[in-house]
């Protein structure tokens, strides 16, 4: 487990977009932490570091929004299918050679693979956040090593 | 040369919604059949996906026959098909898609694919002309976007929401407040009764921008909430509602105001489901009353999702002979 302690908004996108910078194809990032803790703001760093150029906005409504980058953000909110046991065809994005970025994957916990990095995000204060990367693989391990 | 009064029958299954509408040259509705599941996604708190596609199938044929027979014509009689292929959940949109294009295949005729936001901005068309060049705001729960039009079917993003879309706050903050789904009529209702006293912020971002971000006052309630609940103050629900929804439309009406103004545009189109806000209809009107803007406001039925505004948005493609193959498919992130 890495722990990051970010002071502002800025330097948690700064974080995130490292991150996103190494991300490889077919690599599952898992998004989690409370209503406002910055979930979304994250996922614009990630984008940033897979160079995606569009406006990266909630995902909340179609579940599902996908971006052009160095290769495909596929970028998921699936919050609206608590208690659905839906699969609304989650392999399909994990294996298309893009990024698949999760938030509330605690809901979707049944179809998560193995192989993926868990970022937890937690709220100090207005600004600062504890960022928490669990990777669960040796590729995860080793991007994580890199972090500054 | 196409004909002027063409009739296309229009289906729009793109979120909680069954609807098929017939649509007479763009501007004539014939039928406009809305089969609703707000009643049970009510009891989840919002829509579930897969409930929804499950109903969209029980009614996707029965809801396209009332529309034919309420217009009093038969598939002889239409032109073309029309469907929603995006954005939105995408085992809703295959619903309606796949009916669309069945149909379609059957009788022989053409098949258009209608972008969801699209739809919005022409559901004006049915009530009155458009006006070129023109700006729309169009407003719901899954879009916050400023669009500018130069002539017909050409579609121009200058603004869009950097995080949620009005609506999604609405429904956030109603789910804050422990209100019933869908949040924004009740947030609008409480806010006739209350005063703005919390203060809120209103994010205009910087000079000169046309986007939108709904986040940070989204999560200054939440934080107000939690706050006055840990310290056991008394919350006034009402209050509450007023100050979120004032800075909502303050922030809506002044950058859509100086977007019309920049691009000196003769008409102003509000759609979307927050459209049917009394509030923001009232605040438009006002900002507007003393501009050479006229200012466009569909009906209620015709804010809220239907396949009448898909007819009409599809009239133009229609004429361009923009027809969609029988590879179309269901695209949850369609862009404009």
């Amino acid at each position: 487990m890495y722990k990051f302690k970010t002071i502002n908004e800025t330097e948690t996108q700064r974080l995130a977009k490292q991150i996103g910078e190494k991300l490889l194809p077919n690599d599952v990032v898992t998004l989690d932490g409370d209503l406002g803790a910055g979930k979304t703001t994250f996922a614009k760093g990630l984008a940033e570091g897979l160079a995606v150029k569009r406006t990266v906005n909630s995902p909340t409504f179609t579940i599902v929004k996908e971006y052009k980058g160095r290769m495909p953000l596929y970028h998921m909110d699936v919050y609206r299918l608590e208690d659905s046991e839906e699969d609304i065809g989650f392999d399909d994005y994990f294996n298309a050679e893009g990024v698949t970025v999760i938030e509330w994957s605690q809901f979707i916990s049944e179809f998560l693979p193995e192989e993926r990095l868990q970022i937890n995000i937690e709220k100090i204060d207005e600004d600062q956040r504890e960022v928490t990367l669990t990777p669960h693989t040796n590729h995860f391990n080793e991007l994580c090593k890199e972090i500054k | 040369m196409k004909d002027k009064n063409e009739l296309i029958l229009a289906i729009e299954t793109s979120c909680d919604e069954t609807a098929a509408a017939v649509v007479q040259g763009g501007t004539k509705l014939l039928s406009n059949v809305v089969a609703t599941q707000m009643d049970i996604h009510q009891k989840f708190g919002g829509v579930v996906p897969e409930v929804a596609s499950r109903h969209h199938i029980e009614q996707i044929t029965v809801v396209m026959e009332q529309a034919l027979t309420e217009a009093d014509v038969t598939m002889e009689d239409i032109d073309a098909v029309a469907v929603t292929e995006g954005p939105g959940l995408v085992g809703a949109l295959l619903v309606g898609v796949n009916a669309a294009k069945a149909l379609a295949y059957a009788h022989g005729k053409p098949v258009i694919g209608v972008h969801h936001i699209a739809g919005h901005i022409y559901a004006n068309r049915l009530e009155q002309e458009f006006e070129f060049p023109l700006m729309s705001l169009v407003v719901s729960g899954g879009h916050t976007e400023l669009i500018y039009m130069e002539e017909h079917g050409e579609y121009e993003i200058i603004g869009e929401t950097r995080d949620d879309a009005a609506g999604e706050a609405y429904d956030k903050v109603a789910k804050a407040l422990s209100l019933p789904y869908p949040g924004g009529p009740q947030i609008d209702r409480l806010a006739q009764e209350g005063k703005d006293t919390y203060n809120f912020p209103r994010s205009y971002l910087e000079e000169g921008s046309y986007d939108f971000s709904f986040s940070g006052l989204k999560t200054a309630v939440i934080n107000k909430l939690h706050h006055l609940r840990q310290k056991g103050e008394e919350i006034d629900v009402e209050n509450v509602a007023t100050s979120f929804q004032e800075s909502v439309i303050d922030v809506l009406v002044d950058k859509t105001y100086e977007a019309a103004m920049d691009y000196g545009v003769k008409q102003l189109i509000v759609a979307g489901g927050v459209s049917a806000n009394k509030t923001l209809r009232a605040r438009m009107d006002q900002r507007f009353a003393d501009t050479d803007v006229e200012l466009a406001i569909p009906p209620l039925y015709l804010c809220t999702d239907n396949a009448a505004m898909i007819g009409a948005a599809a009239s133009v493609e229609y004429h361009r002979q923009n027809y969609a193959s029988l590879n179309l498919n269901a695209n949850p992130g369609l862009m404009m």
